[in-house]
């Protein structure tokens, strides 16, 4: 008792000073992103002020050593190769949870679950070699040119399923064994358990991991650099090439001067914004979810 | 070159105690300069990093205490921070432009540009119209230029790289007119996708792609205007497409800035740039 007594007064020191250096670190966590918004505003000014926003949506292209900045086809080509990515993924993703946690015997779901480990530690420019050597020929065969919209939509779900499915096997580990025992006492099947149990128990999680791999997608630069090709072009189906905004910095940033470089950073700031609104509809959709839930 | 060979036969005491002058006077100038700075910083062209980069190491090894460090950044890159003194030598692979006639240029090596297809690819010439054609969206299938009946894949490069510029000059064309299917960033990357696409056309350098094609990559250098695509055309200047590869500094370089570009153009690091397929400035 009387050590625990003198326990407790010693961690009221010791507390405070780790509640102010956690507060200290919290806020240079977010200091630094705030610095990092502030640079980018500051990089892109020259631009903003001088091109103007309009032209970035209406120049009649991609022609930054001839003053003309069309950014429009470039976010079209975000937008759908990370649509089109999370679309394949989540549905894979999920599934490979389930499997590995309810269906496969339990050394090949750990062995399962560790693969997918392995896959979520590869680095992206290897996917990209991959893709450019494997993948891209084989779609070429199949339609030329090749690099399309279709192989980044591929490599990005390849890369994105481990962290989805990771982050969903997590969230069904943590399901209360009770409801589980309950489903089954039941007499409940295990897909209608899976149905009626898991997944809306899971809800949160998964969208957490859905989540993930949006922001892993969206801000994916190597992999797709290596087998979009890269032109400027909105597409207008799954094999004509395009260029996301990532791609575009990675490509130019080395050789670009004065005004290009500024607008490079116009791009730096779309997808920041492309990334927040992503953000801003996921916590929307959680939110609702769970007030239904709890409702 | 017959001065240098002629050297050694005709060695008196005279030449003998010319050399150890010479030699004295350039360990001198050596700690002078290391005493003075002992790093220099060297930014610019992709194309010609690796090569100065190599120049770097053995000139360090020549001369212990001595850093170079080699940065890419393409041609811009390396004239602007030659001006901005955020280098001490830039890289561009491409002749001084007539408003850049108050930096000093040293060449030290050349370089040709020349147009890859897939070695499958029957097609063992094209003209300069045709390639022209091809660029432009004109021609669209190999069966036109006499191949199989395969729609064309253009390769093209991204904007700012001085290769692309290059490019677009010999074929007076704009970027604007180029319509693309696949736009590449470095050399390899290029080489990767014409490798890996048998109705590819794209277009590197001589160099990069010599030596690939020689080390098993299926690709194929095509001539231009009739004249082989090789490391001698380019050494004889008769091939059309090529660059001289050149440092660039903003004042008369002093020191050991003058002793690494004495280096990098002199006969020492002909090996070095053989190498890489580059083709030196002397025989």
């Amino acid at each position: 008792m009387i050590s625990s007594s003198s326990n407790i007064s010693s961690r009221s020191t010791s507390e405070g000073l780790l509640s102010w250096t956690v507060r200290l670190l919290a806020l240079m966590a977010g200091g630094l992103l705030l610095l990092v918004v502030l640079f980018l505003f500051r990089e892109a000014w020259p631009a903003l002020q001088h091109i103007g926003v309009a032209r970035f949506f209406s120049d009649p292209g991609w022609y930054p050593t001839e003053d003309a900045y069309r950014l429009t086809p470039m976010i079209w080509g975000t937008v759908w190769a990370t649509a089109g990515s999370i679309l394949l993924a989540s549905p894979l993703g999920i599934l490979s949870a389930l499997f590995c946690h309810f269906y496969a015997p339990p050394l090949l779901g750990r062995w399962y679950r560790r693969m997918v480990e392995l896959l979520a530690g590869i680095p992206s420019v290897v996917f990209g070699f991959w893709g450019l050597v494997v993948l891209v020929p084989l779609i070429g065969r199949w339609h030329p040119p090749g690099p399309s919209l279709l192989a980044g939509i591929l490599i990005l779900t390849l890369m994105i399923i481990p962290t989805i499915m990771l982050v969903a096997h997590a969230s069904m580990a943590q399901v209360p064994v009770a409801y589980i025992h309950s489903a089954t006492a039941l007499g409940f099947s295990r897909w209608s358990m899976i149905w009626h149990v898991i997944l809306p128990t899971t809800k949160v999680g998964l969208f957490t991991g859905i989540l993930l791999g949006l922001a892993r997608a969206l801000g994916e630069t190597m992999a797709v650099l290596m087998v979009c090709g890269n032109v400027v072009r909105t597409p207008s189906h799954l094999f004509d090439p395009i260029r996301t905004l990532t791609a575009n910095i990675a490509l130019e940033m080395a050789y670009a001067l004065g005004q290009h470089r500024a607008a490079l950073f116009v791009s730096g700031l779309l997808l920041l914004g492309l990334a927040m609104l992503c953000v801003g509809m996921a916590e929307g959709l959680r939110y609702r979810n769970a007030y239904v839930a709890t409702k | 070159m017959s001065k240098i060979s002629k050297m050694p036969t005709s060695r008196g005491p005279a030449t003998v105690f010319l050399s150890c002058l010479l030699c004295v006077s350039a360990l001198l100038g050596q700690v002078s300069a290391e005493a003075k700075e002992g790093k220099l910083v060297i930014t610019g062209s992709s194309t010609m990093a690796p090569l100065v980069s190599e120049m770097g190491k053995r000139f360090e090894s020549l001369h212990p205490g001595t850093r170079i460090d080699v940065q890419t950044g393409g041609s811009s890159r390396g004239i602007a921070d030659a001006v901005n003194g955020l280098a001490d030598i830039g890289m561009a692979s491409r002749a001084l432009k007539p408003q850049e006639k108050d930096l000093y240029g040293w060449v030290i090596a050349h370089d040709g540009i020349t147009i890859i297809l897939h070695k499958d690819n029957p097609i063992q010439t094209l003209t300069d119209d045709q390639i022209k054609d091809i660029y432009t969206g004109i021609i669209t299938n190999w069966k036109t230029v006499g191949g199989l009946d395969a729609p064309i894949t253009v390769v093209n490069k991204a904007e700012g790289r001085s290769t692309l510029e290059l490019f677009l000059h010999y074929f007076t064309l704009s970027n604007r007119d180029i319509h693309a299917h696949v736009v590449i960033g470095d050399n390899e990357q290029g080489i990767k996708t014409v490798a890996g696409n048998p109705h590819a056309i794209g277009y590197v350098s001589i160099g990069t792609a010599q030596y690939d094609a020689t080390h098993g990559i299926p690709i194929r250098l095509l001539p231009l205007q009739h004249i082989p695509a090789t490391i001698e055309t380019v050494r004889k200047g008769i091939f059309p497409l090529s660059r001289p590869l050149t440092l660039v500094t903003k004042f008369p370089p002093t020191g050991l800035l003058e002793t690494f570009i004495d280096f990098a153009q002199s006969n020492q690091v002909n090996d070095l740039i053989l190498k890489q397929y580059f083709v030196p400035i002397h025989e």
